[in-house]
């Protein structure tokens, strides 16, 4: 297959970038779209030109960690796919594929394709937790779960983290990431104890990161490479009011 | 035996050690623990569970990974599950089984005391995990499923659908997350250690370079744990993630800590086979597959036709045919061999002829037979066993079944998998004595990075117990050992000569890399590694091969260092500077890989010296003179000296293993 890409180059967060036009030629369309990258950057690099820099690492959809917007959807075209699992034979011969860094204010670019998502963590360490210290646990057998709420609470786990559903969203909205794990929480027996300061601090730790709101498009559903449900958010928005009515 | 290599393994007996050495280890008390600083290099289930817990202890931890999340350790990607010895199944599974099973899985090549410690903490694991939120899957009555896997007979497998490693890590992140959020752990993402720093003969700080702005920092700690993950990638394509590196550890080998077992590498039997030049990784298909897939070649060679279309009696089962106590769930090494014997011998299918059909068909019936009785449904109809057998089947592997599908292209619910051996995992790793501390005072290395457990082959669904065993439930107590030790030693500022020549040394090979603008990328010199490695130090091994490796490395690496071309500069994000770094490393290791197998001269678990098996082909073991761990030190590139730590088995007699 022959490519054409035009790929986001911008040399760091200071500096302005802008679209590079790149022309590849005999792509196997059983590569994966990393591993296209993989032979644009060893063709840059035989021309002594600076390779594109990129998030990835497991390659398998399970990290997280790689994330390109390809022709303006997060992960590209095939539905409930991460960009290492996209492969090249999602796209014709002689397309054109335009590629950027996801776009929100709390991701900010740090080179090229790379962004920074450590807001992530950080609402994380707000409140995505169960406060057992190590060694602290009764035997597992003890809190039996019923078996829907348990697999309920996997498919919210599911979440890799990538960050797709703010880049998918209009607004920049966090609500489907943040709503995955209090939801998992908030369907579990041990995640009872914690649900209101969870939902409280999470959502306020959300918003000081500067994600926007939600307007209940839904793009960031349709874009979840892991398919995480909107029904996560409509939890999260309960287990929420309910806290704050308690306050 | 070396003075060094004391394993420290306690006295009495074997059951009663851990308890034992539990009560009677030193303790830091509450005040002092404020005042010790722990640095934590790794996320992973070790590194994540490490920090976290010593941070609930009190320490002050540091902890650096080199993703942009300590969510996105090479951890996250475990697919099948965890052994623990809960016997909830009542299928006679005790601690002692899983400790038997482990160290005949390993062919008698681990220390029991250790092993019989792992097997004993599994059992807490699971009520950790299961304590934090982890949605380990469940039966209808609420309580915990299990699975079983290779190299067992009882079901003892904890899972997750195929996602077990990312939902352990999940957990082990959120406790780590607690802690930064309390600021006991203060994280360091998108770091990467790239030299230990030495004061007096004990590890007291690393050198760090942030991968952002490119600066390289400096950090003390009284203490400090390597967690850093296995070696796989030496082989340029294997399961691991693609940053996956020994660095770290390969850091601390040079300044003094043991790298044990070195040869011993996991070939895992059921992964994805490579489609072309390309190919930039290989993908594991869980082993949990073997539970319920059936492997076979067609038995007449070069036979074209369609799976689905050669007749079940012109179809080889060969694991069932030749291991029939054990069938498709022999242990890993066992799988690997036959898959490759029968590929050498012309029996191989697809394209490339490497690879071997494992086959849903009969589980799709059995199971939509059973599901079909559950509902009441008497006479059901062919069409309504199979797509009954196949919601079953996705329930339990539906995530992996797409994962093939888009990798492939191919739906395997309808045509047989095509599945090859690849590099897996790393049993070999940095000497560690009973308390996880390496032959560097100071220095503890846990998880993959370590050497400890699973002997010369690991059971499957043992990483993630043995990661989580160490960082959750044995460096707390054992590090107490050391750092009650500790407790008047100050900080150490960083401006400390030591930590300056450190520092130096890394900018001297950095500014290195930069300056020698050669013709090759760094990937050319990996993946020409990588094939010498697969080769020569592969599956099989060869004293003639070996010779070939060793002498084939050493010219690679001489070329890379004249020839390398590392574009980009130092203070910016430079993954090829990065790579640079690791193939570095690599390049060294894989030196001492070959001669570590060239050394063995026998065959056990994943090492496999053609030159030693049994007329059926099965691995023979010397146990008169191997019967030891390789512990090697570093003199000098391309020279080491090997000390032999005597492996004593007290309960379980080293025999041939057998799985027929
Ligand atoms: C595809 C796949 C499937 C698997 N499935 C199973 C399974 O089902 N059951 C099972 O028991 N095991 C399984 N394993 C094995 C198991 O996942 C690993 O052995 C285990 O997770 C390793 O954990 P760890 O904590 O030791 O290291 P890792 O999870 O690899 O973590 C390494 C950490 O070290 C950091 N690091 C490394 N070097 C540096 C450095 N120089 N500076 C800073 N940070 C550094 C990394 O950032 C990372 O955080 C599987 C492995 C693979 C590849
Ligand atoms: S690289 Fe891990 S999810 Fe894509």
């Amino acid at each position: 297959m022959n490519i054409t890409l035009k790929v986001w180059r911008q040399k760091n967060a200071k500096e302005a970038g802008n679209f590079v036009t790149y022309r590849l030629q005999d792509i196997s369309p059983d590569m994966s779209f990393l591993e296209m990258f993989d032979v644009l950057n060893e063709q840059l690099i035989g021309k002594g030109d600076e390779p594109v820099a990129f998030d990835h690492d497991c390659r398998e959809g399970i990290c997280g960690m790689c994330s390109m917007m390809i022709n303006g959807r997060a992960h590209g075209p095939t539905r409930g796919t991460t960009t290492c699992q996209l492969h090249m034979r999602s796209f014709n011969d002689g397309d054109t594929i335009v590629v950027e860094p996801w776009r929100a204010k709390a991701f900010p670019v740090i080179k090229d394709l790379v962004v920074d998502r450590t807001s992530f963590d950080r609402i994380i360490a707000t409140g995505g937790f169960i406060s057992v210290n190590t060694g602290s646990a009764q035997d597992a057998n003890c809190l039996p779960v019923p078996k829907d709420d348990a697999d309920k609470a996997f498919a919210a786990a599911a979440c890799i983290g990538c960050g797709a559903c703010v880049a998918a969203c209009k607004n920049a909205s966090a609500m489907l990431f943040v709503s995955a794990k209090i939801s998992q929480l908030a369907l579990l027996p041990q995640g009872q104890v914690e649900r209101e300061s969870r939902a409280l601090n999470m959502v306020k730790q959300m918003d000081e990161e500067g994600f926007g709101s939600c307007t209940n498009t839904g793009s960031c559903e349709a874009e979840c490479p892991k398919e995480i449900s909107l029904e996560n958010i409509a939890r999260m928005n309960r287990e929420y009011f309910m806290a704050i009515l308690k306050k | 035996m070396s003075s060094k290599l004391n394993a420290k393994i306690p006295g009495g007996p074997m059951d009663t050690k851990w308890s034992r050495y539990r009560s009677t280890v030193p303790l830091v008390n509450p005040a002092n623990k404020r005042g010790l600083e722990i640095i934590v290099v790794g996320s992973g289930l070790a590194g994540a569970a490490a920090a976290a817990s010593l941070a609930e202890m009190g320490y002050k931890v540091k902890c650096f990974c080199f993703q942009d999340s300590p969510r996105r350790a090479h951890s996250i990607a475990a697919q099948g599950g965890i052994n623990a010895a809960k016997n909830y199944q009542n299928d006679g599974d005790s601690v002692f089984r899983l400790f038997y099973d482990t160290i005949k899985g390993g062919d008698y090549r681990a220390r029991e005391g250790n092993v019989h410690r792992l097997a004993e903490v599994s059992r807490n694991i699971i009520d950790q995990c299961v304590a934090q939120g982890v949605p380990f899957a469940r039966e209808y009555g609420g309580l915990l499923d299990n699975r079983s896997f290779g190299g067992t007979q009882v079901q003892r497998t904890f899972y997750a659908a195929g996602q077990t490693g990312q939902q352990l890590l999940l957990g082990a992140y959120s406790a780590l997350q607690r802690q930064v959020g309390k600021g006991t752990v203060k994280m360091y993402s998108r770091h990467e250690m790239l030299e230990l720093v030495m004061i007096d003969g004990k590890c007291r700080g690393i050198i760090a370079r942030d991968l952002i702005s490119g600066k390289l920092e400096r950090h003390f700690g009284h203490a400090v744990l390597l967690c850093t993950g296995g070696y796989g990638n030496v082989f340029f394509l294997s399961t691991n993630a693609m940053g996956s590196n020994v660095t770290a550890a390969w850091k601390a080998h040079k300044n003094g800590a043991y790298f044990g077992n070195p040869c011993f590498t996991q070939i895992h039997p059921t992964c994805i086979p490579v489609s072309g030049d390309h190919q930039s990784k290989l993908t594991l298909m869980s082993e949990s597959l073997r539970n319920d897939g059936r492997i076979w070649v067609p038995k007449t060679k070069g036979d074209t036709r369609h799976p689905n279309q050669i007749p079940e009696d012109e179809r080889d089962y060969y694991l069932e045919r030749r291991y029939p106590a054990f069938g498709n769930l022999v242990p890993r090494d066992v799988a690997s061999r036959a898959a490759k014997e029968r590929c050498d011998a012309g029996f191989g299918v697809g394209a490339s002829k490497m690879a071997v059909y494992l086959d849903y068909a009969s589980a799709i019936e059995r199971y939509g037979k059973s599901k079909a009785l559950q509902l009441g449904i008497h006479e059901p109809s062919a069409e309504q066993i199979k797509s009954l057998g196949k919601e079953v089947v996705a329930e339990k592997y539906g995530n992996l079944f797409e994962m093939y599908e888009k990798i492939t292209g191919e739906n395997p619910y309808e045509v047989p998998m095509r599945i090859y051996p690849a590099v897996h995992y790393t049993m070999g790793g940095l000497w560690v004595d009973y308390e996880l501390m390496t032959t560097v005072p100071g220095l503890y290395a846990l998880g993959e990075a370590n050497f400890s457990d699973h002997g010369a082959n690991r059971l499957g669904a043992s990483a993630l117990m043995q990661g989580l065993a160490d960082g959750y439930f044995v460096i707390p107590y054992t590090i107490g050992s050391y750092l009650s030790q500790e407790i008047r030693t100050k900080a150490i500022p960083t401006d400390h000569p030591a930590f300056e020549e450190a520092e130096k040394k890394v900018q001297g090979t950095l500014d290195k890399f930069l300056s020698i603008k050669g013709e090759k990328s760094v990937d050319h010199y990996h993946k020409a590694l990588g094939k010498i490695m697969w080769d020569k130090c592969g599956m099989g091994r060869n004293k003639e091969g070996l010779t070939q490796a060793l002498a084939e490395i050493k010219a690679l690496r001489e070329e890379f260092w004249q020839n390398v071309r590392v574009p980009g500069g130092l203070n910016e994000l430079n993954p090829e500077l990065e790579k640079a770094g690791r193939v570095a490393d690599f390049l060294e290791l894989g030196e001492l890989m070959c001669l570590d197998a060239l050394n063995r001269e026998e065959s056990c678990g994943g090492h496999f010296r053609e030159e030693h098996q049994t007329e059926e082909g099965e691995a023979k073991r010397n146990d008169e003179q191997f019967s030891f761990v390789s512990a090697w030190e570093f003199k000098s590139v391309g020279s080491w000296e090997l000390h032999k730590e005597a492996l004593d088995f007290e309960i379980v007699k080293p025999s041939q293993r057998s799985y027929k």
